[in-house]
């Protein structure tokens, strides 16, 4: 209790609420949480505490803390819950990927290596790109300069992979022989949304404004279609030549929603629907691999019965054997889903292992990312602050519900990763990337305003003034 | 391990985990920023939000007493505003605590209350007090005029308690 009161008065002499102590106190929360999740791994699988378990609670712990000294530091103001709701996506996802690490159907395999320290390293690297661009970006105004670069940087990034060979069906990764591979995709996704944000802002008001009334649909000029038309285009050619539905539906969404927040109008919502489903169903009619996709979707439990494709179906299977609350960490049998399982399908294990009950917390945690994010663009102060915030936060709500959607049967699997959770490099990079461009607008937004400066324009008048 | 230990531990965990969940909620729910809302919760919460809370409510009153009882006092008698209140327009219900500074309005980024307004200049007006605390209202040469009740301004106003300024379609007014 006394601990307490003296808590309460340190705080409140601290001056304007920063919140960085709250975040302190949620951020050891979420290095706990996997702690005890990597714990009853161990307990469940071998009867007793995992060998590793100090280095990685110490592992994730050292990252949190690192992170969380940098936002002090750099991003006073910054949202409180940013970077614990994060932390925890990613230490759970270790944890996962560490006990499919451990599965013995997956151990049999032919290419089998631990996933896991991999993981442990990108997270490492991820949080070092969190750090850097919040000790380097000082201010996100200054990406509002780089607008057509960006556009012409995302283009890159996403043709780029077509000249690479196709890897499981889908050409999104750059092969950099000896170093690996990455899926550029990711990046672009937070560089568009910089185009984006820059390019609306600028032209929302001719978006917005020229259109003529039509059946309570505004519609807009000819002209002002032109760029919806084009990114339209491109995500179009993405799906055809990468053959890959996730980034393609990912990228038009963002530029639906942002022109949707930019302009107010339902009208671009329409039309973007309207235009991606036509563009869905005309690839459809063409492109084997995405056919193939949308069979598996529509009959998931004939392509397992042929033995094609039976992904979907075993993560359907355990999905509905985790029940309500789920197997229990480390007694699922997720790993029946083979390839990918740490991957596009970890949420299977989630499903399986901790159930309705765990995935629901899950996906809020995801959810109230997406609201921060959102919160964010609400205080920010400048409309490019605000459409890119916005844009961040829709780019990582999409993801989200593709591949979620995609696992659980909802709509035609994509190649898209879970957010922090699923493994892959590119993956928890760009998003830690997300996550720091989110918690510098948010420190701007947040920052008590300062003393307002007398404007040179009430001066003069005052000065002129009889 | 036993059964019963795992399944304690499999529950456990879930209840962990939304617990962290709720406790994150309540974050957001006590976490009030920026332009305040003008609903004001009577109920004083968990610990970290107290002294956040107190802040805020502190000053109104300490103002209000120093305004009666200090150098203010033959005003004090009809009450000075304490905030500025927009009670029409997209920002409707967002309040601003009236504490002795320039309340700038426009469509302007750096503005004090950041009109989103198609009828609203970039640097619309200003509200700042006089030497003697009253509040006054000058328009800064805007381009579709700010209204005060059903008047054009023309020169620096003082603003009579809960009379509306228009400022295209942007109501404001001041409140005790």
């Amino acid at each position: 209790m006394s601990s307490n009161t003296t808590n309460t008065t340190t705080i409140s002499t601290a001056g304007p609420p920063s919140r960085r102590n709250t975040e302190l106190a949620l951020l050891a929360f979420s290095v706990l949480i996997p702690c005890f999740a990597y714990a009853n791994v161990g307990l469940a699988l071998d009867g007793e505490m995992p060998s590793g378990m100090l280095g990685y609670g110490l592992g994730l712990g050292l990252l949190a803390g690192v992170g969380h000294v940098v936002v002090r530091k750099f991003a006073r103001y910054a949202d409180p819950l940013l970077l614990p709701l994060a932390t925890l996506l990613n230490g759970i996802g270790l944890v996962i990927i560490w006990r499919l690490d451990q599965a013995p159907r997956l151990m049999a395999k032919k290419f089998f290596h631990p996933s896991a320290p991999n993981q442990l390293l990108f997270s490492a690297l991820g949080i070092a790109l969190f750090v850097a661009v919040l000790i380097f970006l000082k201010d996100h105004r200054i990406l509002q300069r780089y607008t057509y670069i960006s556009m012409v940087v995302a283009l890159i990034l996403l043709v780029a992979p077509m000249f690479f060979p196709a890897k499981f069906g889908a050409r999104i990764w750059i092969t950099i022989p000896g170093l690996g591979s990455l899926q550029p995709g990711e990046f672009a996704k937070i560089i568009l949304a910089i185009f984006f944000a820059g390019y609306l802002m600028v032209k929302r008001d001719a978006l917005a404004l020229a259109s003529r009334r039509f059946m309570g649909l505004y519609l807009p000029r000819g002209r002002d279609l032109g760029p919806i038309l084009v990114v339209w285009a491109v995500s179009i050619l993405i799906l055809v030549f990468e053959t890959d539905l996730g980034t393609s539906l990912l990228f038009f969404g963002m530029f639906v929603v942002m022109l949707y927040v930019a302009t107010e109008r339902t009208s671009w919502i329409v039309f973007g629907l309207l235009m991606s489903a036509g563009g869905a169903v005309f690839v459809n009619t063409f492109e084997p691999h995405v056919q193939q996709r949308v069979d598996a979707w529509l009959h998931p439990f004939d392509a397992f019965k042929d033995g094609s494709s039976d992904q979907i179906a075993q993560a359907l299977m355990a999905f509905g054997s985790g029940g309500v609350f789920g197997t229990g960490w480390g007694q699922g049998h997720s790993d029946l889903i083979g390839f990918a399982a740490n991957s596009d399908f970890i949420l299977a294990t989630v499903g399986e292992e901790l159930g309705l009950a765990g995935v629901m917390a899950i996906l809020l945690i995801y959810g109230l990312i997406v609201e921060r994010g959102l919160r964010t663009a609400l205080a920010a102060r400048d409309p490019f602050g605000k459409l890119l915030a916005c844009g961040l936060s829709a780019a990582f709500g999409i993801q989200v519900f593709v591949v979620a959607g995609g696992v659980m049967g909802l709509i035609p699997l994509t190649g898209m990763t879970m957010p922090f959770m699923a493994q892959g490099g590119s993956s928890v990079l760009a998003n830690w990337a997300l996550v720091a461009i989110l918690v510098k607008i948010s420190d701007t937004a947040r920052r008590p305003a300062p003393a307002p400066a007398p404007s040179p324009d009430a001066e003069m008048t005052q000065v002129v003034r009889p | 391990m036993s059964e019963l230990t795992l399944t304690v531990m499999r529950l456990g965990f879930l209840a962990v985990l939304w617990l962290f969940v709720i406790v994150a909620v309540q974050v957001i729910r006590s976490d009030l920023f920026g332009t305040r809302v003008t609903q004001r919760g009577s109920r004083r919460g968990g610990q970290d939000r107290q002294p956040q809370r107190a802040q805020q409510t502190a000053p109104p009153q300490q103002r209000q007493q120093q305004q009666s009882g200090g150098r203010r006092a033959e005003r004090g008698r009809r009450g000075a505003p304490t905030k500025l209140v927009v009670s029409e327009g997209t920002l409707t219900g967002t309040t601003v605590a009236l504490q002795g500074q320039t309340i700038s309005l426009g469509r302007a980024h750096d503005s004090t209350i950041v009109l989103d307004d198609d009828y609203a200049s970039s640097r619309h007006a200003r509200i700042y007090p006089d030497r003697d605390g009253q509040w006054i209202v000058e328009d800064l040469g805007s381009t579709n005029g700010t209204y005060l009740d059903r008047t054009r301004l023309t020169t620096p106003t003082p603003i009579p308690l809960g009379a509306p300024i228009r400022i295209g379609k942007t109501v404001i007014e001041l409140r005790k």
